[in-house]
């Protein structure tokens, strides 16, 4: 043991002392005589009542509201307990399975695409080359701000007139840059918010990436190259199989918080032009906090929790199994 | 006159018995718009005079109805008073979330008679048409439109014009003259910038689109249900002339408006104006007074002109606001007090000189009111001819649905308007069965 240790140990030891001998007899007598279950119940006990009371109660509460008529805006109306019609009446709701598809589309290509860009990212900045620092910093950036802060400046960006995303696509391609309107076309909606959040949240993915390729130990590939294998070779032998659980946590991530993405489309589109970029979470909070239709969102929500749950839970084995092999 | 000597005398006692008695810290709720900082101003006097201090909440447009819908739904204590949106007495009054008025009313000689019928009706009354009140006329709106009085006034485009079109580059009467002016400025150059025809209400978030294209339905023969029975919709809501309107509305959007304005509301089209993009602009009367003080577009440079008529009639989109008393306020004597000293004609009267369009008859009935600015004639043409959207404790989801439905068609370009209204009526079917109407 070193001298430091020895001393922190000391210290430590002398504060622990201090507490037990600041604790009033009686009170020590009590706590001597518990069991070491017990006393480890009392240390636990605010947070099992925190979890209780700001998770799991209204968790049971709002279980409970999915099966009622209850608007939070009608206190006057008597609640009806109306069974299953609502959970009936989301899963047989075309505009409802309109708002899955475009949650759907906006998931997948968000992902493929970022999963694909923060992979190559960490790549090229995993080779160590001059101002990789800095350019880790500026990549990073966009992930710092606020999502509404995002989607307004990215409405500005898509502006046909003014927008620097038009005149940049305009220089590139001879279109006149006020001839199309990112947010205001139906085929290009979608695609303008897959855009701004593989803008904002591919650093966070590459971040993910480049902490998994520095966890490859350097003897790995100095084993591969006495035995010949090509660069080829090892990326796909060592490197990706190596990456591959911190990319399917990266993926986890992202496909959790896109699922609830809310903010930066609500500042970007609004969920227009008409449905296209509506996804479930913007969908819920208009019937929850606009038509107030509280049991009904209710029976959203739970939809929603179960669905996400659910795909996780599977995920989630699947992710450790690959850490596993 | 005796009765506003009254008025002012109780208004003075009761300010001197209560500043005597205990000051109150009111709180108004508002929007965060210009006539809310007008407001500041004017409640100064209030507060010198009753001893009462007054704090704002001024909440963005779009978030507006969320946050305090939020407030009053869950009993909150922040507001004591509020100028919440005309649509929002219905559900306010039967969820108990105002305090009904007519007791004071008739104590302190407030008589709703001396007030713009249309605001009464409009942002006063629940059930509509009944003389209960749940608030007082607060700042009197309507949709209307400016335009660049100074692009139309030059010679050659006045010939141009009248050579493509056949009548004069003036503020249209109708509809289809609009549609006209809008064609002939879009894509226009105009000293030496593109130009467009009309910036118009295109917003999907809150209640935009739908404060637009009611400006043109209700002028093809679209209504709220029939005189009888006002949620029998069928054949009036999807009528062959309500039908017309929104494919009017859908061609306006795609031939004449600025690229890019998909998502558009008051703030969007008052910078498209101001900044010169658009000839003309379809907005609330709130903004006129800042159009008129405004560097490059205002004086002169403006004009101002009713919603124009269309075939089925002569109507615009009421907005404005009453003031009204929230019923879990612990200050409401003073919140009531303050009432009173705002229904006072000369409160009224500087709150129109400041910028607020008081909805009080002796104000804009004045003979010189029509000329005390330019747009206060055109003010008072629009509160004439104004509509009003549901004002139902469900109007949110009737509001909703029409937004759905309408910028589906218009801005989305999905289906027909036959669809899109038939399928408004189904859901507005859907919900007045779920509320027991039908």
């Amino acid at each position: 043991m070193t001298r430091k240790s020895s001393e922190d140990r000391f210290m430590s030891e002398t504060a622990i002392d201090r507490v037990a001998q600041a604790t009033p007899p009686r009170v020590a007598r009590r706590i001597r005589g518990l069991p070491d279950r017990a006393i480890a119940w009392i240390f636990i006990a605010p947070t099992i009542f925190l979890l209780l009371a700001v998770n799991i109660f209204p968790l049971v509460w709002t279980i409970r509201l999915s099966f009622t008529d209850y608007r939070v805006n009608r206190p006057n109306n008597e609640v009806e307990w109306i069974g299953l019609r609502n959970y009936e009446r989301i899963l047989t709701d075309s505009d409802i399975w309109k708002t899955m598809q475009a949650t759907a589309h906006f998931l997948f290509w968000t992902i493929a695409i970022q999963v694909l860009i923060g992979f190559t990212l960490a790549w090229l900045i995993n080779k160590k080359f001059r101002g990789s620092n800095f350019w880790t910093t500026v990549i990073v950036l966009p992930m710092m701000l606020s999502p509404a802060v995002v989607g307004n400046f990215w409405t500005f960006l898509y502006q046909p007139q003014i927008g620097l995303f038009n005149t940049v696509v305009g220089f590139f391609t001879g279109a006149d840059p006020a001839s199309f309107s990112m947010i205001g076309d139906v085929n290009l909606a979608p695609w303008s918010i897959v855009i701004v959040d593989t803008w904002m949240w591919t650093p966070f993915v590459m971040l993910i990436c480049l902490a998994g390729l520095r966890s490859i130990p350097e003897s790995i590939y100095e084993a591969a190259e006495c035995d010949r294998a090509s660069k080829w070779r090892q990326f796909w032998t060592i490197t990706v199989p190596l990456v591959l659980p911190f990319l399917m946590l990266a993926v986890l991530f992202r496909g959790i918080e896109n699922f609830k993405m809310f903010d930066l489309v609500v500042q970007l589109t609004g969920g227009g032009p008409g449905n296209t970029t509506t996804l479930t979470s913007i969908d819920l909070k208009r019937e929850a906090f606009e038509r107030w239709r509280t049991g009904f969102a209710s029976a959203y929500a739970i939809i929603l929790f179960v669905t996400v749950f659910g795909l996780a839970s599977i995920y989630v084995k699947a992710l450790n199994k690959v850490k596993e092999r | 006159m005796k009765r506003t000597l009254t008025l002012t005398a109780a208004v003075g006692l009761l300010c001197a018995g209560s500043g005597a008695a205990m000051a109150d810290d009111l709180t108004l709720c508002w929007a965060a718009w210009d006539p809310a900082n007008a407001l500041v101003e004017l409640s100064r006097d209030f507060e010198e005079q009753s001893g009462h201090t007054m704090s704002f909440e001024f909440v963005p447009w779009p978030n507006f109805a969320d946050r305090m819908l939020n407030e009053l739904n869950s009993g909150g204590q922040l507001c004591d008073l509020m100028i919440g949106d005309s649509q929002w007495i219905g559900g306010s009054a039967e969820s108990g979330h105002y305090v009904q008025l007519n007791d004071f009313f008739d104590e302190q000689g407030i008589d709703m008679a001396d007030f713009i019928p249309a605001t009464v009706t409009g942002y006063a009354e629940w059930p509509k048409g009944t003389p209960n009140y749940w608030a007082l006329p607060a700042f009197g709106d309507v949709v209307g439109w400016t335009y660049r009085r100074d692009w139309f006034e030059r010679p050659e485009l006045q010939e141009e014009f009248m050579a493509t079109y056949g009548h004069e580059l003036a503020a249209p009467e109708t509809l289809e003259e609009l549609m006209h002016i809008a064609e002939f400025f879009q894509g226009r150059d105009i000293d030496g910038t593109t130009v467009y025809g009309a910036s118009i209400y295109t917003e999907r978030g809150s209640e935009g689109i739908t404060m637009g294209v009611t400006n043109v339905l209700y002028n093809y023969g679209f209504d709220y249900g029939s005189p009888d029975d006002p949620y029998a919709i069928e054949g009036i809501v999807n009528s062959p002339g309500a039908v017309e309107g929104l494919e009017f509305y859908r061609a306006l959007y795609e031939c004449c408006t600025p690229p890019g304005s998909s998502d558009w509301y008051m703030s969007e089209n008052i910078d498209a104006y101001r900044s010169g993009q658009v000839a003309m602009q379809m907005n609330f009367a709130f903004i006129w007074p800042g159009v008129n003080a405004d560097e490059n577009v205002g004086g002169d440079r403006s004009g101002y002109f009713p919603n124009p008529a269309g075939p089925a009639g002569h109507y615009a989109q009421l907005g404005g606001q009453g003031i009204s008393v929230v019923s879990y306020s612990d200050s409401q004597d003073a919140a009531l007090e303050y009432i009173a000293w705002f229904a006072q004609p000369e409160v009224q009267e500087r709150w129109w000189e400041m910028g607020g369009y008081s909805a009080l008859r002796a104000v804009v009935e004045d003979p010189g009111f029509a000329d005390s600015q330019p747009y206060a004639q055109t003010f008072l043409d629009s509160m004439a001819i104004v509509k009003d959207f549901w004002a139902e404790p469900a109007y949110a989801d009737l509001l909703l649905a029409m937004q759905d439905r309408v910028h589906n068609y218009v801005v989305a370009g999905n289906g027909t308007a036959q669809e899109a209204l038939d399928g408004l009526v189904e859901d507005w079917v859907e919900i007045f069965e779920d509320e027991g109407l039908r």
